[in-house]
């Protein structure tokens, strides 16, 4: 049924020791402070694990909605073998999240006042709640690959009864999440760069979000295919590889319309050097994908698609990094680049991530989607007829 | 209808007995990694820091004869629209309507920094050193403000370069002073609209850049995020309805078209 490499690969003995090397970090952090281990400092509070791991974490989890919605909701089959890995791909993404905030919060054990403190005003509230929020509809998600691994049918059919209702919530949540993210800088007009800063940015965070969703996938499957050797079917990659353009089309007419409204298309060659990083960005990781995936030879491609989606992965990465990290306005007379430590750290839980996601394709019935038992539930409960 | 402070440039003499009073008053000990500033002039403090919630900023401005000393005196601005309360998801930071402080509650706080972030003024600050780390700020000696008296730094200015008063009042007579003073001062009341309007006012013989405070707009930084927010609940149901009503459809296409395929399978039995 698995084809399993029986060997331990190269790449996991570096995983272990990069997830390894992370744990004594965090322990210098709740020894000696943050200033310990980290650059960070009140010019710049904000640094490498918000703009990785948060900004970057919760935009590359977005595979996990973009497919649930596009095969629960408007029924396209075709992706079902690709759903759990999705899912499964964006709850790590959030496990990543958490994992960083453990570090970055200066005290992560008081999160609970967001229960109880509101601050419904606040960008950050939204998020908080989002990101409890959507990981517990992501573990719910992913609970069927367990009790079907355990053969527990009684919650396998609670969990399929709330299925829909279950996917709309995630789908909801996540993206209110990819928004509230975009909200959270309207609050620095004065300090985020002009090119970057505009009220439509929670809208920008949401379409670059499902954009990046597919192109996920496409890289998660290729890798995950290459690892294991069940590999997804072309056809299935390069149909995700076709949506694409479509998104970062409206995403790239967004971002040229809302500087035209707002009649500052010439900082696009006049705001130097701000201006070079906003071109690589939208050339690099907007237009060029979107040339790309136009083009059916790509797509028919397994090469050629998982290069452009690491277009379009990278684009986004590099836009987040922009918004908030490289274009943010530092406090005088400070600068910032990430200690070694803070590099460890992401590293790590990026490893942590990967580990458990390696661990959870052998373990659970997840990449396995021709298995009777993942089909016969959702079909039973949802009457999902399988279009053939 | 709020306390505010008048901060006059041509008054002050840089003394920086308002900064030994705030140290004082809030017990905050020396910074042991203090970094001293020579960038423009002789001063103290460069920054703010967890231990340090005012210093006073030290300019050389102008050469020659037209040399003179530019002081300014740094501290949160306790703006009326606090960008560091619309942050806090918890509520951590609020400005107290009656005082016009904004103060900072370590009770609810969980160490986010997002107000650090957000502030325009670079205000807050954080206890980088701590393991079990706050956020540490002016607190316009609220305290004090609640029993009558003034803020430490406020009491402690021997020249009245700091002046406290009702919010109006100061900027009247701030305007009232630019305008009597033929030109001793630059024509504008630092603080009366920045950030949608600020409790600390500044007025200057020498521009507010060259004193390295920061330029910003009149439209408070919290206007944007609240439309943001308000809309949340409406996109949150839109959503719920657009993706019910999706599902409701393919799942009627499929029944349709499976009927259909019934209908087709008859057809032909009967044939």
């Amino acid at each position: 049924m698995m084809q399993q490499k029986r060997s331990f690969p190269f790449g996991t003995l570096i995983l272990t020791i990069v997830a390894l090397v992370s744990v004594p970090v965090m322990i210098i952090r709740y020894l000696y402070g943050l200033g310990a281990m980290s650059n960070l400092s009140d010019g710049r509070a904000w640094g490498l694990w918000i703009s990785f791991d948060l900004y970057c974490g919760v935009a590359l989890a977005a595979g996990g909605f973009t497919l649930a919605a596009l095969v629960h909701i408007f029924n396209a089959e075709k992706y079902h073998a690709v759903v759990r890995p999705a899912i499964l791909t964006a709850f790590l993404g959030y496990i990543v999240v958490i994992l960083a905030l453990l570090v970055d919060l200066g005290q992560p054990w008081y999160i609970w006042h967001i229960m109880i403190n509101w601050n419904i005003h606040s960008p950050l509230f939204e998020v908080g709640w989002c990101v409890m929020l959507y990981t517990g509809v992501l573990a719910l998600e992913m609970s069927p690959a367990l009790f079907e691994r355990l053969h527990w049918k009684v919650p396998l059919r609670v969990i399929g009864m709330i299925q829909i209702p279950l996917i709309i919530a995630g789908i909801v949540i996540s993206t209110g999440h990819q928004n509230s993210l975009g909200s959270m800088l309207l609050l620095l007009p004065y300090t985020l760069d002009p090119l970057w800063y505009t009220p439509i940015l929670p809208a920008l965070f949401f379409v670059s979000a499902v954009a990046v969703g597919p192109a996920m996938v496409i890289l998660e499957s290729t890798l995950s295919g290459m690892a294991f050797g069940h590999r997804v079917s072309r056809d299935v990659l390069s149909g995700l590889g076709k949506i694409i353009p479509y998104v970062l089309g409206v995403y790239l007419i967004m971002k040229i319309a809302d500087l035209a409204v707002a009649g500052q298309l010439d900082m696009i060659v006049n705001s130097y050097p701000q201006n070079v990083y906003w071109l690589v960005e939208v050339i690099v990781g907007v237009v060029l994908p979107i040339i790309l995936f136009s083009i059916p030879k790509v797509r028919q491609n397994r090469a050629g698609l998982f290069g452009t989606a690491l277009l379009v992965i990278g684009g986004l990465v590099f836009n987040r990094f922009n918004v908030s990290l490289f274009w943010q306005a530092i406090r005088p007379g400070y600068t910032y680049f990430p200690h070694w430590m803070e590099f460890a750290i992401s590293a790590g839980v990026i490893s942590w991530a990967i580990i458990v996601f390696m661990l959870a394709i052998r373990l659970l019935p997840i990449a396995e989607h021709h298995d009777e038992a993942a089909e016969k539930p959702s079909q039973a409960v949802s009457g999902v007829a399988q279009t053939s | 209808m709020s306390n505010a402070v008048l901060y006059d440039g041509t008054r002050c003499i840089g003394c920086r007995a308002c900064s030994v009073a705030c140290k004082s008053w809030n017990r905050n000990p020396d910074d042991p990694e203090e970094k001293v500033s020579v960038e423009g002039g002789i001063q103290g403090k460069a920054f703010l820091s967890d231990k340090t919630f005012t210093f006073m900023r030290f300019r050389e401005v102008g050469e020659g004869d037209d040399f003179k000393w530019a002081f300014c005196k740094i501290q949160c601005m306790h703006c009326l629209h606090p960008a560091c309360e619309g942050a806090c998801p918890v509520g951590a930071l609020k400005r107290d309507e009656e005082t016009g402080a904004v103060v900072y509650d370590d009770g609810r706080c969980f160490g986010c920094r997002y107000c650090m972030v957000a502030c325009p003024f670079g205000v807050p600050t954080f206890q980088w050193d701590e393991p079990l780390p706050w956020i540490r700020k002016c607190t316009f000696c609220s305290g004090r403000l609640d029993g009558g008296l003034k803020p430490a730094c406020v009491t402690a200015c021997p020249t009245g370069a700091l002046q406290l008063g009702e919010r109006e009042e100061l900027i009247a007579e701030a305007h009232a002073r630019i305008n009597a003073s033929n030109g001793k001062y630059v024509d504008h009341v630092y603080g009366e609209k920045e950030a949608g309007g600020t409790s600390w006012l500044y007025i200057s013989p020498v521009p507010f850049e060259e004193l390295g405070l920061p330029i910003v707009g009149e439209e408070a930084p919290t206007e944007n995020p609240h439309i943001a927010m308000r809309t949340l609940p409406y996109y949150a149901g839109g959503v719920v309805v657009l993706m019910a009503g999706f599902y409701w459809l393919t799942k009627r296409k499929q029944k349709l078209s499976q009927a259909g395929d019934h209908q087709g399978e008859k057809e032909e039995v009967t044939k």
